[in-house]
């Protein structure tokens, strides 16, 4: 079991050295990174957008709510809304739900490719497949950061809506909370960990998609098995960084 | 002319080549053939270098392809055509994106100049109406028309089809396989088609290679498998009651 693991480690690491050699004339590359930006990206803001607004209202109501204690400011509500969203839920949690919409989404059609010797006729060709499938993804992952800084905004404007419309906070109080000991080094945490998650999302799918094998039924397991990886190692990948970079 | 030399592929334990050696000569259409699991898409595989050999060489004119550094191997590859079994077009790309893919990753020629040629072979193909279509919107047929089209639109020396006319009728079939013989005389390009197909072996087989469990059992033409003895190949074509009655009925005529 440890030997496959260690095993399925190397060929992720060889896979990612290959998606680098011998690149696709950049003429079609521009046109896959664009595409890739469309699909991966400009493809999820409505849904990044929803969650983020709402639960960054659920965020705010939560916390008024268990401010039973009259000695606790209401302030604390735009505190614990912004903490929550710029430090692990906009990061973290919107790559987790990423790892379901845009891993499933590489997983599935790089998976059905390699089904329907897509990628065995791309080789044929001459064309280094790994770099024409993968590296696109890589680039457009890169924009993954303003997706996170617009998941930020969307969550914390959701809060203040929640928490002011609701009535249970003024809208100073919870501005006077947003910027109650603001450490500036978190948002740079924030996106040092959401960088690493758009690696791991653009290339922990297309792993699973590029190396599967069979037929439709398993492009479907393929899909369920990256989204479970990926969120794997997002969550351990969030724990490491956090020890790195907060302790 | 591709020279296979005492071939020899395993999977695990078990061999599934067992020391192939034959030529596949050019401007003739070359088949494998032979009974599924008797090695012929290992071989075929073998010469596409998806899979590498354990033991013996393939030869592409002259170049002993497990001798290439990785450049000219990719070189090579270029001068491959492929047709695949299920066509294997890219489903995100119109008919004519597909086409000309090929020219817009290796060769050097402008967007006005990769039109014209993938205009040529689309006529070539007698592929009608279809440019600008998704392979999703296109027959079986049409899909191989395009698959086709693919192969040979960057002037290949080498052709190779898997199973080309799986999944058509037989009418179809028969364009088909007509379509890939002629492109072959008219390019004078090396042929290689895997088929389990005995209408394909009789309509254009130049060359026939027969494997059974993964041995080369049997090496010849259309016109020496009626009158060959050989064991293998004679219960492999006719194996049904049809074709038995059709060599039953030659010998007596004195085919």
């Amino acid at each position: 079991m440890l030997v496959r693991y260690l095993s399925q480690i190397g060929k992720y690491f060889l896979m990612l050295k290959e998606v680098f050699k011998k690149p696709t004339k950049w003429a079609v590359m521009k046109g896959l990174i664009f595409k890739e930006i469309d699909d991966l990206i400009i493809d999820s803001l409505g849904i990044v957008a929803f969650i983020s607004f709402f639960v960054g209202g659920v965020v705010s109501i939560q916390t008024a709510l268990n401010l039973t204690n009259p000695l606790i400011p209401k302030q604390l509500i735009g505190f614990a809304t912004r903490q929550s969203i710029i430090l692990e839920f906009a990061p973290t949690f919107i790559s987790i739900i990423m790892a379901g919409k845009m891993g499933s989404f590489i997983t599935s059609s790089i998976g059905t490719m390699r089904v329907t010797e897509q990628i065995d006729a791309l080789e044929v060709m001459g064309v280094n497949s790994l770099n024409y499938l993968v590296f696109p993804k890589i680039i457009a992952s890169l924009l993954y950061p303003f997706l996170i800084g617009i998941a930020m905004f969307l969550g914390i404007l959701g809060g203040w809506i929640a928490g002011v419309y609701g009535g249970f906070v003024s809208s100073n109080e919870f501005i006077t909370g947003l910027q109650t000991e603001f450490i500036p080094f978190h948002i740079k945490y924030a996106f040092i960990k959401t960088i690493v998650f758009a690696l791991l999302l653009a290339t922990i799918p297309s792993f699973h998609g590029y190396y599967m094998k069979g037929g439709a039924l398993e492009v479907g397991k393929a899909s369920t098995i990256s989204f479970v990886w990926t969120s794997v190692v997002i969550i351990l990948a969030n724990y490491i960084l956090t020890q790195l970079l907060l302790t | 002319m591709i020279a296979v030399s005492n071939i020899e592929k395993s999977f695990g334990e078990f061999k599934v080549l067992k020391g192939i050696t034959t030529t596949f000569e050019t401007g003739k259409t070359n088949l494998i053939i032979g009974q599924s699991g008797s090695g012929k898409t290992v071989l075929l595989k073998s010469l596409l270098g998806i899979f590498t050999p354990e033991q013996g060489t393939i030869s592409f004119d002259g170049r002993i392809y497990s001798e290439l550094s990785d450049d000219d191997k990719r070189t090579l590859r270029t001068e491959i055509g492929m047709v695949f079994q299920g066509s294997a077009l890219f489903d995100s790309m119109t008919v004519e994106e597909n086409i000309g893919f090929p020219l817009k990753m290796f060769s050097n020629k402008n967007i006005s100049e990769i039109q014209d040629r993938v205009n040529v072979v689309i006529n070539r193909v007698n592929l009608i109406n279809a440019n600008k279509k998704k392979p999703s919107e296109i027959s079986g047929g049409m899909q191989k028309r395009v698959a086709i089209a693919r192969a040979i639109v960057n002037n290949p020396k080498y052709l190779f089809c898997d199973e080309p006319n799986s999944g058509l009728d037989p009418k179809t079939a028969i364009v088909i396989d007509y379509l890939i013989q002629e492109i072959t005389q008219e390019y004078n390009i090396t042929t290689v088609i895997n088929t389990h197909d005995m209408n394909s072996v009789m309509e254009i087989g130049e060359k026939i290679v027969f494997l059974k469990e993964g041995i080369l059992a049997w090496e010849g033409t259309k016109k020496e498998i009626f009158k060959t003895d050989n064991e293998a190949i004679v219960d492999f074509v006719y194996s049904s009651n049809l074709f038995k009655k059709i060599r039953k009925a030659q010998n007596k005529e004195g085919f």
